[in-house]
């Protein structure tokens, strides 16, 4: 793992909230909000891997489109080099979006059936450039090289190819204009394993090579912990904690961390371990608990948890923290 | 020693393609003994889920047991009419299936699903059944058993429907449980919830449990001993002791060296090339050579032997005979 450089910022956010409009009645009123993103600040820097896990439903894809502007964001800002985005219009944002790029969960899914492979990886450039078909049909075949693949597969279809070739020309999509962040979505969930780590090892190669930043969404510790360089906890919608990766798998400091990490099944037969079982389940982002929105389930909660929502504390070396009783969980947890 | 609960031989499942018949299975023997958790591993297409549904005797229609005998408490389950099976199925052996939501009827309510297998097999009553079921969700951890007893699949998260999946399996004290993927759906706070729940109800109930799964770390957590299977065949079976220390197949060792370690931040993934075979491509010798990394010219023609190198630890691979090692480890004449 690199040593931490101090380097430039590339993306923030600030405050960034995503509400979606629960509807109902006769009339279809506004009846409440599911509030998937509440109140999310961050700064990414060049070149660094920043993993996002957290389960199911608790906000994190929705923060990934957010800072692609495929959803627009209810509150706050998203600020790439010093540039505000949430309020450009489509048009205006186009530049922006040859920066940014994304690869998705389910590659299949994220491609034309119908489409040649070539002729889907062509059009990024027909519509971001002004290459001639020759040119265009050179780059495709560069950047097919460029992830693994052959120049035999640009005249092929999608189904012709295994899930992680696939999630290869997914990654070819992206990186085709040399973006300078790249999202990934839980890009590795859906392949095998052995194929999972050939994906990662592409990933960092391209990274090393054109200097990419990474914002990595996962529900996987395990690849997280692997990939990135810097780590953040999301919990319906909050940011739990954030730290670097070596401080937040060594020293977490929000209960809900430590428990996440005590129910990973580990790859070893020593069973011994301490473990954190939380129960019940995620509550419904539509109607949050008050105060801290873990408290339902955290197991050092008391009165205040209940009432006052955690404020975002700095435990200093670049490790931040949402919790009312970081001293006491170290001591019990 | 107990005797074996399940004893699998030589089982070949195929399928009836276009294309002639196609073997997802070909030639897999194992035994689960009573209140023993045998984990089978591999990767999508080795034919875990299909091994499984053969011992169930839930191939889809165009699949079929071309081969081998599948013995159950000394009764062959390929011998027998489906009419037979059935009484089996769901009161001696039952399943868990991936996706909750998919093998749970949508239109039937929680209750009625539970009360089925009782009324079925125990000729329960009706209001009997009802009054089991409420204590089959009370032992799988459920809030509010009697509330949910009237309630539809989908009003349920993910992590409950599968704790009702759980709750309708063991309805009947099954002595085998097979689960194919119980976790793999769930959130890993959820996971751990529903493994430690199986591993519990397992001790109780003294069963022999058959995890199928794809995550090693699932593995290593509740097996007792692992298969690991690489298309269509085992290729390597042992205690989970030996597997995770002493791994001796190329794909065994790949597939735990691709998974990242959480507690060795510095562990470089090591990526099996390639990617997995389909089924119906007939590869010669050992079905693992073009990806493989240790391949030798007879790993290319010749269909590698099993090997035992202590215990019940047996892998399938020529490495063997060129190991060190290699003398004291018996080759096991198939009879």
């Amino acid at each position: 793992m690199p040593t931490t450089v101090k380097k430039s910022s590339i993306l923030k956010l600030e405050r960034v909230k995503k509400y979606y409009p629960i509807k109902g009645g006769l009339l279809k009123r506004v009846q409440g909000h599911v509030k998937a993103v509440e109140d999310v600040s961050l700064e990414m820097f060049e070149g660094e891997s920043l993993g996002v896990v957290g389960e199911s439903g608790c906000g994190k894809s929705t923060l990934g489109r957010a800072v692609l502007g495929l959803e627009s964001v209810t509150e706050g800002k998203v600020i790439f080099r010093g540039q505000e985005l949430q309020h450009l219009s489509d048009r205006n944002r186009l530049p922006f979006k040859k920066q940014m790029q994304m690869i998705f969960q389910d590659p299949y899914a994220s491609l034309n059936p119908r489409q040649r492979i070539g002729d889907a990886l062509e059009e990024v450039f027909i519509m971001h450039t002004k290459l001639s078909s020759k040119d265009r049909r050179e780059k495709v075949i560069d950047l097919l090289n460029e992830v693994g693949l052959k120049e035999e597969h640009y005249d092929r279809y999608p189904h012709e190819f295994s899930g992680g070739q696939r999630q290869r020309i997914g990654i070819a999509r992206s990186i085709a204009l040399n973006p300078s962040v790249i999202i990934c979505d839980e890009a590795v969930s859906a392949l095998d394993v052995s194929v999972q780590a050939q994906v990662l090892k592409l990933l960092k190669t391209l990274q090393s090579k054109y200097g990419l930043t990474y914002l990595f969404i996962s529900h996987d510790l395990g690849v997280v912990r692997y990939f990135c360089n810097r780590v953040m906890v999301m919990y319906l919608g909050n940011t739990a904690e954030l730290a670097s990766a070596k401080q937040l798998y060594e020293n977490p400091l929000h209960p809900y961390t430590k428990a996440l990490l005590s129910s990973i099944p580990r790859p070893s037969i020593e069973r011994n371990r301490k473990r954190i079982r939380l129960e019940g389940e995620i509550p419904n982002p539509a109607n949050p608990p008050s105060g801290c929105t873990f408290h339902t389930r955290c197991p050092i909660a008391t009165e205040i948890c209940k009432q006052k929502k955690p404020v975002w504390r700095d435990m200093g070396d670049q490790h931040y923290v949402a919790c009312h009783h970081v001293e006491k969980g170290s001591e019990v947890l | 020693m107990t005797t074996d609960l399940l004893s699998v031989k030589n089982l070949v499942t195929a399928f009836r393609t276009a294309d002639g018949d196609v073997s997802a299975v070909r030639g897999v023997s194992f035994s689960i003994k009573k209140g023993e958790t045998l984990c089978v591993v591999g990767e999508s297409g080795c034919g875990k889920s299909i091994t499984s549904l053969s011992v169930m005797g839930l191939l889809p229609s165009n699949g079929f047991i071309k081969e081998g005998s599948i013995d159950f408490k000394g009764l062959n389950l390929t011998q027998i009419s489906s009419e037979e099976l059935r009484k089996i199925r769901g009161k001696d052996i039952s399943m868990i299936f991936q996706e909750p939501m998919t093998a749970l009827n949508p239109v039937l309510t929680i209750g009625y699903q539970l009360r089925e297998p009782l009324i079925l097999h125990h000729k329960l009553n009706k209001s009997n059944a009802h009054k089991q079921g409420i204590e089959l969700l009370k032992q799988v951890g459920i809030p509010y058993p009697e509330k949910r007893m009237k309630q539809y699949p989908h009003e349920l998260s993910g992590g409950m429907r599968q704790r009702v999946m759980i709750a309708i399996s063991l309805a009947c004290h099954p002595q085998l449980l097979i689960a194919d993927e119980p976790t793999t759906a769930l959130d890993v706070t959820i996971q751990a919830q529903i493994l430690d729940l199986i591993q519990d109800l397992k001790d109780k109930l003294g069963m022999g449990v058959m995890m199928i799964t794809h995550d090693m770390g699932v593995v290593a957590e509740v097996a007792d001993r692992v298969m690991v299977m690489y298309a269509g065949e085992k290729v390597e079976e042992g205690s989970v002791e030996s597997i995770f220390e002493n791994p001796q197949h190329p794909y065994t060792k790949g597939l735990l060296n691709s998974v990242p370690n959480l507690d060795e931040p510095d562990f470089e993934l090591e990526a099996i090339p390639g990617s997995l075979p389909n089924i119906n491509e007939e590869i010669n010798g050992c079905r693992f050579h073009p990806r493989c990394p240790y391949a030798m010219e007879k790993c290319v023609v010749q269909v590698p032997d099993d090997f035992e190198l202590h215990g019940d630890h047996r892998v399938k691979c020529w490495l063997q005979e060129v190991d060190e090692g290699a003398d004291n480890r018996q080759k096991i004449v198939h009879t």
